[in-house]
């Protein structure tokens, strides 16, 4: 697979590290009061969906940001990639 | 009709006419005690001991493909019990025992070969961690047995025991693991299921369940609905994919795992190996085959089909130990898709729905665990608790902080 980096162009999936769904950006508040149901939903379950996946791959072997990557599991065909700072600024994180 | 020798005898002398088809090909029925989602070895195996262990034989397997077109046809036919945590081991060591009475049991040539596992290992500290291991292992009843370098160099003279990275110290064996014909295991357990009375129900594909007021009353399917008093999922790979439609989402993500085929070759490796510095591990088969994998490829897929990095990862754990086998080309490769669980162990439970039960979640290690399941699967349908050797297998054991991680890696599935 290819990875078409925002910053440094097409590179090889073997230079990045694969951490899982994208929505392991949106870490709960631990002060919330079912912050241990968040917390195990967040940890432990995912949506696994075969079709188009949000996903989360870090450039180890590269420029070390995370990005994140659409793709299509049932294709392997990527669509859309992204730096996950971005989207996590987007949606009112600091950082 | 049952196999002997006489009847292999004596259909050869009239031109082999006499063979039949070894299991129906009947329609659905209206009604099941209870309905097997999957037709792969756990739920063959599932259907043939609830039938002939628990008495209940009016069961239905749906399989969305043909028979033994899954991952029961896809692995690369290890059978082991070398687990460490309480949790796991007694249930392999049961899945090996069953393993080894398993041909008698229902009359079907498996091959079931003991010809010795034994797990490399390359320096002091991991032989300790052996050490504890094969304690481990004799405390459920298996065996085990600590091998230091000349007594792997006895018995694989071939090795690369001088590797300037990984050097082999010695390593864990244990002399029943083995291989068996994975083919056969599905169609025996087709065969014996279908003799006892159960359904087999093929190009069957389920589609969602019928759910009335927090109880499953049955499944909706390609060949229409069919009404059960119990609905079994059992469809590893493609757990998360349809239990979304009973609206449970699942500790669980889909990968794929590839394994290759070398070209026949001569007798050159009697037992099964594994790479302890890398992730490899080879057997040859009985036709001269080299069969061998590694890791999973590591990123969520449903493709059945993986990439070269994964590959070459392999092959380079393979040159790394066994360096005569770049001499040999690689025929095939295929993938197969896996439930990785958040911990690295199955799942087999009820759900919170009444009526709808649950078994996945075998990571790249389902084949090996193919009889005890189906044992403990069925043990499960029909007394409503569980088997024994599987208390531990359930899907709130996250939830309560139980998990079983075998390998320690935490909640990342591509690390296990």
């Amino acid at each position: 697979m290819i990875i078409d980096h925002p910053l440094l162009g097409p590179r090889d999936a073997a230079e990045f590290v694969y951490l899982g769904d994208a929505s392991l950006i949106n870490r709960p508040d631990w002060q919330n009061e079912d912050a241990p149901t968040q917390f195990y939903e967040y940890l432990y379950l995912r949506n696994n969906p075969a079709g188009v996946h949000r996903e989360l791959w870090y450039h180890e072997h590269g420029d070390r940001s995370w990005l994140v990557v659409t793709r299509n599991t049932l294709t392997h065909e990527i669509t859309k990639v992204e730096l996950a700072r971005d989207i996590a600024v987007a949606e009112g994180r600091n950082k | 009709m049952r196999y002997s020798a006489l009847k292999i005898f004596t259909e050869a002398l009239t031109g082999n006419k006499g063979w039949k088809p070894v299991w129906r090909d009947p329609d659905p029925k209206p009604e099941y005690d209870v309905v097997i989602v999957g037709g792969g070895g756990h739920g063959l195996a599932t259907a043939y001991y609830l039938a002939k262990e628990f008495g209940i034989k009016n069961v239905g397997v749906l399989e969305k493909g043909w028979l033994g077109s899954g991952n029961v046809g896809r692995n690369t036919t290890i059978i082991r019990s070398n687990y460490m945590l309480p949790g796991n081991q007694p249930f392999y060591e049961f899945s090996m025992k069953l393993w080894e009475g398993i041909e008698q049991d229902f009359n079907y040539n498996a091959m079931v070969s003991q010809r010795g596992l034994l797990n490399l290992s390359h320096n002091d500290p991991q032989q300790d961690a052996f050490a504890r291991r094969g304690n481990a292992m004799h405390l459920a009843g298996a065996d085990a047995v600590l091998l230091d370098r000349e007594d792997v160099r006895k018995k694989y003279p071939f090795l690369d025991f001088e590797n300037a990275r990984f050097p082999i110290r010695g390593g864990l064996l244990q002399p029943r693991g083995g291989t068996v014909r994975h083919d056969a295991v599905a169609w025996g357990y087709a065969r014996g299921a279908d003799g006892l009375g159960v359904d087999i129900i093929q190009n069957c594909e389920v589609t969602g369940f019928k759910i009335e007021g927090g109880v499953c009353k049955g499944i909706q399917s390609s060949r229409g609905d069919i009404r059960a008093k119990k609905v079994a999922v059992c469809v590893a790979g493609s757990s998360s994919r349809l239990m979304a439609q009973a609206g449970m989402r699942l500790p669980i993500e889909s990968h794929v795992i590839q394994a290759c085929v070398s070209e026949g070759l001569k007798p050159v490796l009697p037992g099964v190996i594994t790479f302890g510095a890398g992730h490899f591990y080879v057997s040859q088969s009985d036709k001269g085959g080299l069969v061998f994998g590694g890791d999973i490829d590591g990123y969520n897929t449903y493709a059945q089909r993986g990439n070269l990095p994964a590959i070459e990862d392999v092959c380079e754990g393979g040159m790394a130990i066994m360096p005569m086998i770049g001499r040999a080309r690689v025929l095939r490769m295929w993938g197969g898709v896996i439930d990785m669980s958040m911990d690295g162990s199955p799942f087999i439970d009820k759900t919170h729905i009444k009526g709808l039960y649950f078994n996945g979640g075998w990571c790249y290690g389902g084949f090996k665990a193919t009889p005890a399941s189906g044992w403990c699967y069925a043990h499960l349908l029909a007394k409503d608790s569980p088997h024994p050797v599987a208390t531990e297998f359930l899907l709130d054991r996250f939830k309560r902080g139980h998990i079983i991680d075998e390998k320690g890696m935490g909640a990342q599935p591509n690390l296990h």
